[in-house]
């Protein structure tokens, strides 16, 4: 628009005076902050970022992403451009089994994907079937059953195959043995999740037709069918398969009870059963942002500092006087708990509480198969596949 | 018939000892006299669902 203006007044000097002053008009005119300038006047902006949280209520909570949105302002909102332009992560912290990370650029349809795929859809090796030989205590056969399924078990899931109806073999199936016994005379006795014992032979309990037909075959035939150890395998023998934690409380023994069972793990998703999901929880929010509309300063400071009880605000001095003001300190710690803008604290209009709407915080607890950065991996390619699926589909 | 039969083991409904009872044996517990006396539990698997 601007450009256009120059070029009519540089060409035609003749008109002198009178133009002059319709640039400046013009100039003017272009300077309101209504007037569509190739981006999107500030409130929209704001409205188009940050959800914007009131005291009864968040504000400004949907996305736009119809690219033309904006059309009528000439503001292209294009999600792919802008997508593949500004998309970021960043890790923030990282240990054994925990990690938080930044996702930048995101749109929450995608953040929340991610965390569904990570809850439910990252395969892992849980047990399913329990064969119980004796059980003397006072845990009924079902409830240790299932206690035992909610074990993690750490063996990679990529090496074996998902078992469906076929028979157990050494690529679907991992196959523990606990037997414990308590003394007559001992005393009550833990038994923990260590004291599963992993069989790469598979299953040890002989079937119950097969005694009865012959003694002849040298191997009689058991639960499982394996055509190899499992630990001549070289991605276990170096490696050997066990619970992933080894003091999970399984049950209590009494003097004179006995535990003796066999367990089989196979491959499975957390959308069957939750004990096959690789995460404890795995959860995000948005990046908190905290502006203060307003100095907020000496005994007020202070009382804002007391009141936030993730500590987001701090205080700082100014001149010499002694003087305090309020800052904003933390406000990733910010839980959205609108403490400070209670009505009757009179900080409504002092303090704006925001969220950035395509930053996202995840946080991902592993339960100790993978590490977490593995499933984030994992979710990714899964996603990928899906998308695939998607494209195969439609062509 | 086997001439002599394996005994089968008991347990006291009192005290809780396993007793081996053979056929024609008094039923009664050999520790405490107690005369019920409950049956094992038998080693046939079951198999249950972890779910």
């Amino acid at each position: 628009m601007s450009s256009d203006n120059e070029d009519t007044t540089s060409s035609s000097e003749s008109e002198g005076a009178d133009s002059v002053k319709e640039n400046a008009t013009l100039e003017f005119i272009e300077n309101l902050s209504d007037v569509p300038m190739g981006r999107l006047p500030s409130n929209i902006e704001f409205q188009r970022t940050r959800v914007d949280c009131k005291a009864d209520a968040p504000i400004h909570t949907d996305t736009f992403q119809y690219s033309g949105a904006y059309s009528s302002m000439r503001v292209e909102n294009s999600f792919l451009d802008n997508f593949c332009d500004n998309f970021r992560v960043e890790v923030i912290r990282l240990t054994e089994d925990e990690m938080e990370f930044d996702m930048i650029g995101i749109d929450p349809a995608l953040a929340n994907a991610f965390r569904r795929i990570l809850i439910s859809e990252v395969p892992t090796m849980a047990i399913e079937k329990v064969l119980i030989a004796n059980n003397t205590s006072v845990i009924q056969d079902e409830v240790l059953a299932h206690r035992l399924g909610l074990i993690p078990i750490k063996a990679d899931p990529r090496l074996f195959e998902y078992a469906e109806n076929n028979t157990a073999s050494e690529k679907n199936t991992i196959v523990f043995k606990l037997h414990v016994c308590c003394e007559r005379s001992g005393q009550r006795l833990s038994v923990k999740s260590k004291e599963l014992i992993w069989l790469p032979n598979g299953s040890e309990f002989p079937l119950e037709s097969q005694d009865s037909k012959t003694g002849s075959s040298s191997k009689p035939k058991t639960y499982t069918s394996f055509t190899c150890s499992q630990d001549s395998l070289p991605e276990f023998s170096s490696n050997p398969i066990a619970p992933a934690l080894g003091d999970i409380l399984i049950a209590r023994l009494g003097p004179g009870q006995e535990i003796e069972l066999e367990a089989h793990a196979v491959k499975g998703i957390g959308k069957t059963h939750s004990k096959w999901s690789p995460v404890t929880p795995v959860w995000y929010k948005m990046l908190p942002e905290i502006v203060l509309l307003e100095d907020i300063e000496d005994q007020q400071a202070e009382k804002l500092v007391a009141i936030c009880p993730v500590k987001v605000f701090d205080i700082e001095d100014i001149g010499k006087a002694g003087k305090k003001r309020a800052t904003v300190a933390r406000p990733r710690a910010c839980t959205l708990c609108r403490e400070c803008i209670r009505e009757g604290k009179g900080w409504e209009n002092a303090i704006s509480l925001q969220r950035k709407k395509d930053h996202f915080i995840f946080t991902i607890e592993s339960s100790g198969v993978f590490p977490p950065e593995v499933l984030v991996t994992e979710a990714v390619k899964i996603l990928e596949e899906k998308c695939d699926r998607v494209i195969s589909d439609l062509s | 018939m086997d001439p002599q039969p394996e005994p089968v083991y008991y347990i006291c409904g009192d005290c809780g000892m396993e007793i081996p009872l053979k056929p024609n044996d008094v039923i009664q517990c050999r520790e405490c006299g107690y005369r019920i006396l409950y049956k094992k539990r038998t080693r046939r698997i079951v198999q249950y669902e972890a779910r």
